[in-house]
């Protein structure tokens, strides 16, 4: 009696032979002819030995690197070329950015702001990344890349003015400091809740390919970040509607007081791009030549092929997560220390380009003394300057005021002026 | 369980504006008698469809996103024939996840286009309202108007029939309470064309608060309702019966519901108003007072949870306008305090009945 099989006629087609290639020994014994299937989602070789991919790789993805702690180049790295120019605007940039985060800081322990983040430790990241880009790109930041609005012409002043919450302030005083935004710079306002902007920026990112133009949408997140649901839905959206999203990770290996060791247990953050089907690359994060070639690279990709890129840069966060926090209480001084001076990414920098002959001591004391300058003159406007009119704590909530809005205004209007001395003297009516 | 009853209609279209609608969406209605007696009528259903239709024509930074609107149709055949038309670009069928599907939609809308996001129940939208409410209904204010949110959020609000309780829950009452939200709720066809084209032309979010069990009834369409320039202003009320014993205030499913009481109480001679509110937020508080000072009475109609919901607003706002005009204590009628329950009776006790509304009103009288 012949027994004959139950077969696919479509899958009998499909199957053929597919040669098995393994570093193991024991898969030697195995015989070569090897079949593959169809499953919905693509073709996929079939294997007789129960084998589990492991929870980590061999070895640890590496990490692009061009400058060695000392700003000597690697020898045989490859990496942009940056003239002298770019390279001094990106280092006093740097430095601008270094000393803005430490006079702001001290405002804020002098009570004369509320609050203040620093991205001590990262300005490579900032400064690197912002000069890599084209004005043109569109950011989705975190809160810890305000080096980017710096390089690309925010003044001290308007820095100040946000924090303080001044008339002059673009979000008529309506956020915490830090929250900075700028339409025409291209920076979209800061919101705090973690990750949001990452499926923002995918759906963005669909809208800017409608337009056809030389530029894409770039995506900052902290480590911390990758563990929200929208990190997940961002990369995974970017990835399926093929939108131009560069997304760039911050690894500086502390959420707040959850080291990264609590955070995730993959190699860090640069594995999870493969997950989504997104090209990805790990970077030293404190090494400014690297994350220039870097960026200036995954740009490249990303508007080229109109597809996401994910960056994992490597650093640390010096300074304490805000002000609300003391970083010392959950980690240990000398650490904080190390980091500081002998991971400096200025120092590192700095090295190199002065061993250029393109910076000296001289630039440095003038450089530090005419920005402290500015900054403190930049506070003291600041301080000096009215907070914004009454109607701004109205407008805006909608595009025209509503009916119950107005009513209320008068209302407060006619209220302050019956209690004139409760009202504060340095809120303009 | 619900047996669903698609009446189909014919609907005469008028070809203004839009784009010309696909032949399976409508057959042209010709009626040889030129007296009184065609009666146009459109089903909910259809009135959405139409509406999401011809503002897609018009404009083309419109576009639907959500969970099967494209290639299913539509969870509940809103959507139908949309892809067909207007191509996947503007039709997007999106992964399982309201959070990031309406993270991306308002991302697409801080970058100018103007997406309708539909839910497949307000009920799943909880996942999404960090980004309803903190990306969406602040951005504009926080940003100081640099960055605007033309978006729509659109589904089936409330209960339907035996859904349970992670399907039934009413949320104008949240919704409502957010600055830089508009908050609509239509109920007849009407409502259903004329608000969602009002909700996709304005240019902040809104919130559009559908009902399942509205999708399939029809309701007769004036001609001006048919045509494509049809749109209802946002804040306004409507004043769906004329009376002078009780006013009873009522939005979505319940506007029917307090109709048909309206009539039961005709016949005892108490001639009451019915409001179908339209709009929760804004609440169109002037039309509401104005009726209660000629009643004098107040019964509010919600299926939604009594405590801090609708009808304790409506009542807030009454006793702060109106209180001198008041001849008895305000009736709130509301679901049942408890998760619904699935069991039909159960179900049946958890939310209001005809005879619920009829009898506030009488207490008042």
């Amino acid at each position: 009696m012949v027994f004959r099989r139950f077969e696919s006629a479509r899958a009998g087609e499909a199957e053929e032979a597919v040669t098995y290639s393994t570093s193991d020994d024991d898969d030697e014994i195995y015989d070569a002819e090897n079949k593959a299937i169809d499953f919905p989602g693509g073709r996929v070789a079939f294997t007789p030995q129960i084998k589990f991919i492991s929870e980590s790789p061999d070895k640890r993805i590496p990490c692009y690197r061009v400058l060695d702690d000392d700003g000597y180049p690697i020898a045989g790295s490859t990496y942009e070329q940056v003239d002298k120019e770019t390279a001094v605007k990106m280092y006093k940039s740097m430095v601008t950015l270094q000393i803005m985060d430490t006079i702001f800081y001290e405002a804020q322990r002098q009570g004369r702001i509320s609050f203040y983040l620093t991205s001590m430790g990262e300005e490579a990241i900032n400064i690197a990344t912002a000069a890599a880009l084209s004005f043109d790109d569109i950011i989705l930041p975190q809160y810890r890349e305000p080096g980017i609005l710096l390089w690309r012409g925010f003044t001290l002043q308007e820095f100040a003015n946000q924090c303080f919450g001044t008339k002059d302030d673009y979000g008529k005083g309506r956020q915490m400091p830090i929250h900075y935004g700028s339409k025409q710079h291209n920076f979209f306002t800061i919101s705090s809740p973690i990750a949001t902007q990452l499926p923002q920026a995918a759906g963005v990112a669909y809208s800017l390919k409608m337009d056809n133009k030389e530029a894409c949408v770039v995506a900052f997140t902290g480590d911390g970040g990758t563990s929200e649901g929208d990190f997940h839905a961002g990369m995974n959206f970017a990835a399926v509607m093929e939108a131009p999203v560069l997304f760039i990770c911050r690894n500086n290996g502390w959420a707040i007081s959850t080291p990264v060791s609590e955070q995730f247990r993959s190699d860090g953050v640069v594995v999870k791009g493969q997950a989504y089907g997104i090209r990805s690359i790990r970077v030293d994060g404190n090494d400014t030549l690297a994350v220039y070639s870097a960026i200036r690279a995954a740009r490249e990709m990303v508007i080229r092929e109109q597809k996401p890129v994910l960056v994992e840069a490597l650093t640390y966060r010096v300074g304490h997560h805000s002000t609300s926090d003391d970083s010392t209480k959950y980690r240990p001084l000398d650490e904080i220390e190390h980091w500081k001076t002998a991971r400096s990414p200025l120092a590192r920098f700095r090295k190199w380009v002065q061993r250029n002959g393109w910076w000296n001591d001289e630039g440095e004391t003038e450089l530090r003394g005419s920005i402290r300058k500015q900054l403190l003159n930049a506070i003291q406007v600041a301080e000096k300057t009215e907070k914004p009119s009454l109607e701004d704590l109205f407008t805006d909530v909608y595009d025209n005021l509503p009916l119950n809005l107005h009513e209320q205004e008068k209302s407060l209007r006619e209220t302050i002026k019956r209690h004139q001395k409760d009202f504060p003297s340095d809120v303009p009516v | 369980m619900l047996i669903k009853i698609l009446r189909q209609y014919q609907v005469h279209v008028v070809a203004g504006g839009g784009g010309a609608p696909t032949s399976f969406l409508y057959k042209t209605f010709r009626n040889s008698s030129s007296s009184s007696s065609s009666v146009k009528k459109m089903t909910v259903r259809e009135a959405l469809n139409s509406a999401l239709d011809e503002e897609m024509s018009a404009d083309r930074r419109v576009l639907l996103m959500g969970e099967e609107v494209g290639e299913y149709q539509g969870a509940y055949k809103v959507s139908k024939g949309l892809l067909q038309k207007h191509g996947p670009e503007r039709v997007v069928d999106t992964p399982i996840t309201e959070a990031g599907f309406t993270g991306i939609g308002i991302g697409a809308a801080y970058y100018g286009l103007r997406p309708v996001v539909e839910f497949m129940t307000f009920n799943f939208a909880m996942q999404a309202m960090d980004h309803i409410i903190n990306s969406a209904a602040k951005t504009n204010y926080m940003s100081a108007a640099n960055i605007s949110v033309p978006i729509v959020f659109r589904g089936p609000n409330g209960a339907a029939a035996g859904v349970g309780a992670q399907h039934s829950q009413c949320y104008a009452a949240w919704y409502g309470s957010v600055p830089g939200l508009k908050v609509l709720a239509p109920y007849s066809s009407e409502d259903a064309r004329g608000l969602l084209k009002a909700a996709i032309r304005d240019p902040g979010p809104v919130v559009f608060l559908e009902n399942e069990l509205l999708y399939g009834e029809a309701f007769p369409v004036s001609d001006e309702v048919v045509d494509s320039s049809f749109c209802i202003p946002i804040g306004k009320a409507k004043i769906e019966k004329q009376g002078k014993h009780v006013t009873i205030t009522s939005f979505s499913k319940m506007v029917g519901f307090s109709l048909k009481a309206a009539e039961i109480l005709a016949e005892d001679g108490i001639d009451a108003e019915v409001i179908n509110l339209r709009s929760i937020r804004p609440l169109d508080r002037s039309t509401i007072n104005g009726s209660v000072r000629k009643t004098n009475r107040l019964v509010t109609v919600e299926e939604g949870f009594p405590q801090h919901g609708v009808g304790a607003e409506i009542c807030a706002s009454i006793v702060e306008d109106s209180f001198d005009y008041l001849d008895a204590p305000v009736e709130r009628i509301g679901g049942a305090d408890v998760p619904m329950p699935y069991a039909a009776n159960l179900e049946r006790m958890a939310l209001p009945q005809v005879e619920d509304i009829v009898r506030a009103a009488k207490r008042l009288i």
